[in-house]
């Protein structure tokens, strides 16, 4: 159990310090560009006006409201501060709305599409992998240059196809939108319906995404314990193949968990792009408006939102990572 | 070098995605000298134009007309002017007028004009049907005798100095044109896009600003990344433990993410292809310095490098003499895959509005995101967004291939 103690609480203070570090860096970044946002927010809001003191008066009223007019470390402590108590400010662009109403919302819409895709499109790769690499012949030859044409997509190529296949030819799924547009959110089986509806398309275009680099991985992994010595010893002793292939499965998983932290965030910048495809009402869809009409702090909210949701996935698959894996329990006792 | 480039050709992976990448450099090499001019000229005045041969209807007039007779040619017309609605609405008006289900086939045009023509009669007021429908089977008929009752079309034109139409010349139904005997013909293979643009140019423009992306990003992450896992992994210390502190850092750190917050932060006007490229390559080069650091720290203590070290070589000579060509196919490898990493990095970002803001060079994400802006993906103009999905897919595909083959004749292990 000491062993895993150890594990746990370096893995947990390794977490606090990369959060810490993407809080400085979506702090620091696009203050260190060499223009001055404020100038640019106000140059903005003020086409126009021509009068030099009214446009002075609006940067310096940004200026005041961002807190720009005060030195850098004032002004980091200060983020913090509010970012703790969940304040990110006001939105530009739909004004008297805050940024953390505008996100609370879009959060859960991702959480719910993005946790359950990326996992079924894991495991869906997985065992294509792994059959790839048992059966080999035919089987392989088919998957192998599939999966590897399949991850060469980019995500917004497989989310509209999707679309253009099933919702504008097909017609049998909704085009946009996470809900039916003529409905208000309540509780009954109508919206519901609704809301699974809008859900198959997203969900099924982040597991394809998913599919076709975790086969490739997970083939070249099994292939690797295909041919490792306890494989050619059980064989020898003449164990069931079943039994040595679940041996080799649950071996050549477990590089892929890690595998999976380490390409997750890729994996949600692409789901975040097949929500802007499909107008999914996530963070992707508030991320591509607030770029578009120039929205600073939805922004930069929505950046850290989605860099604190993948460090805390890499931080549960890691834990998870250590209670399955005897190797990585019995690497912390050296 | 040479034995390396005789290996890689030996596998058929890699000359597979290397036969591909060529055919798609040849194409951007030729195309722009067989079909010269500006590829972000607005030449149709409208949105999306289908793919396909547009020929002046002007210069068809005056070209020479041939007579040629075929049987088919009303039925076509009449096939044209009907659309599906309109037959069956027709079948419907036929139901009524007591003809039999299964003598009506929906798809055969002659005979359900022939039927239409023997059963319908305006003057009928069939029960429970309303005025509008009627109305509605009026028009349909007039429509249908318009298109084969004229044998001629005249064509006037306004006198120049009195305004007074003459006649120019008639058009018959049985005229015919030779499309290489008019005069202005414009092949649109892959049609126009939102602005009117001739969508292949443009695309084949595209594709080398994004190719171009790809190699500054891929060359720039790939140096960084050699730099960082050198001095990491033949150095190491304390140098190692902070490069490998930072590496750790921003490989948890979605990259897409800084790379957002860089994009937006550089002004519009300033982001060119070439800034573009440049933050994609400050913000990948992750992978490479963590598999270069490992390779280095295999090699450093293997006893050539020891000897080296003994015979008092100075360090640059070792790095470059006796590590370098060791890890130089990894690195190759690595490079291959920050190319199409770029392009892919390039799109995405464009999609999300960040991409290159530039008026002169369309890339392959800007396409995409004009693409999506005018919704081409529900208006049904495929033409506008597939070429460009298919261009990425096929250059990361035979990237990707390259890769997985050198890596086939570089480690012995993977092959099978």
């Amino acid at each position: 159990m000491k062993g895993y103690r150890k594990y746990f609480a370096k893995k947990a203070l390794w977490f606090v310090v990369t959060f810490a570090a993407a809080v400085v860096l979506n702090f620091l970044l696009p203050r260190l560009m060499p223009n001055d946002p404020v100038a640019a927010i106000t140059a903005k809001s003020a086409r126009g006006i021509s009068e030099t003191w009214a446009i002075r008066a609006m940067y310096e009223r940004y200026a005041q409201e961002f807190g720009t007019d005060k030195p850098l470390l004032e002004q980091f402590f200060l983020f913090v501060k509010n970012a703790v108590r969940g304040d990110f400010g006001v939105s530009f662009s739909q004004y008297p709305r805050t940024v953390a109403n505008i996100v609370s919302s879009a959060v859960l819409w991702t959480v719910g599409l993005q946790f359950p895709a990326i996992i079924v499109g894991w495991l869906l790769g997985n065992i294509l992998g792994a059959l790839a690499a048992y059966i080999r012949k035919g089987f392989d030859k088919v998957i192998m240059p599939a999966s590897l044409f399949l991850s060469s997509v980019p995500a917004f190529g497989i989310a509209i196809t999707l679309l253009t296949v099933f919702a504008v030819n097909l017609k049998i799924a909704p085009i946009s939108g996470g809900y039916g547009y003529d409905l208000i959110p309540h509780f009954s089986w109508k919206f519901i319906k609704s809301i699974i509806d809008h859900y198959q398309l997203p969900f099924w275009s982040i597991v394809v995404m998913a599919i076709g680099g975790q086969a490739i991985g997970m083939r070249s992994m099994s292939i690797y314990e295909l041919n490792a010595d306890y494989v050619k010893y059980s064989r020898f002793l003449g164990i069931k193949d079943r039994k040595i292939v679940r041996y080799v499965f649950r071996n050549a998983m477990l590089p892929q968990i890690t595998g999976l932290a380490m390409s997750i965030g890729t994996m949600v910048s692409g789901a975040l792009v097949a929500e802007i495809i499909f107008a999914y009402p996530g963070l992707g869809t508030i991320l591509m408006r607030g770029i578009m009409q120039g929205d600073y702090p939805l922004i930069s909210t929505v950046t850290l939102l989605i860099t604190a949701m993948v460090l805390l996935s890499v931080f549960l698959l890691d834990i998870v990572c250590g209670l399955i894996d005897p190797r990585v329990k019995a690497a912390q006792y050296d | 070098m040479k034995n390396i480039f005789k290996q890689a050709f030996h596998s058929p992976r890699f000359v597979i995605g290397f036969s591909i990448f060529a055919c798609i450099l040849l194409t951007m090499l030729i195309y722009p000298l067989l079909m010269p001019g500006n590829p972000l000229e607005m030449i149709g005045l409208g949105t999306f134009f289908r793919p396909g041969t547009y020929v002046s209807v002007y210069d068809a007039l005056d070209a020479d007309s041939r007579t040629i007779k075929l049987s088919d040619a009303d039925d076509n017309r009449l096939a044209k002017a009907m659309s599906d609605a309109d037959r069956i609405s027709m079948m419907e008006w036929l139901a009524v007028a007591g003809v039999p289900a299964e003598d009506i086939d929906l798809r055969d045009t002659h005979g359900l004009i022939s039927l239409w023509k023997k059963y319908y009669d305006p003057s009928v007021r069939p029960e429970g049907m309303t005025k509008a429908k009627r109305n509605y089977y009026e028009r349909l008929n007039n429509r249908l005798v318009a298109v084969t009752r004229a044998d001629t079309i005249t064509m006037l034109s306004p006198d120049a100095e009195t305004g007074e139409m003459e006649e120019r010349g008639r058009v018959a139904k049985t005229d015919y044109v030779n499309v290489s005997d008019v005069t202005n013909v414009r092949r649109l293979p892959l049609g126009t896009d939102n602005f009117g643009r001739d969508m292949l140019k443009e695309l084949v423009s595209a594709c080398g600003t994004s190719l171009f992306i790809g190699l500054v990003a891929g060359g720039i992450a790939t140096f960084i990344g050699l730099l960082l896992g050198l001095l990491a992994g033949y150095i190491g210390g304390l140098l190692d433990d902070f490069i490998m502190f930072f590496t750790n850092i921003f490989t948890v750190i979605p990259s897409f993410v800084i790379l957002i917050l860089i994009s937006f932060s550089i002004d519009q006007s300033q982001r060119g292809a070439l800034t573009t490229a440049v933050v994609i390559g400050l913000t990948s080069w992750v992978w490479t310095t963590r598999s270069v650091r490992a390779q280095v720290l295999s090699l450093r203590n293997r006893d050539h490098v020891n000897l080296s070290k003994l015979s008092g070589h100075s360090l640059s000579r070792i790095v470059l003499t006796d590590i370098l060509p060791y890890i130089a196919s990894y690195v190759v490898m690595a490079f291959i895959l920050q190319i199409s990493s770029g392009i892919l990095a390039e799109a995405q970002l464009s999609l999300l509005g960040l991409g290159p803001k530039t008026t002169t060079t369309p890339t392959l994400g800007l396409m995409m995101n004009w693409a999506m802006l005018y919704s081409a993906h529900i208006n049904g103009a495929w033409w506008a967004y597939y070429p460009v999905i298919l261009t990425i897919a096929l250059i990361t595909f035979s990237l990707n291939l390259m890769n997985t083959g050198l890596d086939q004749v570089f480690n012995p292990q993977l092959r099978s």
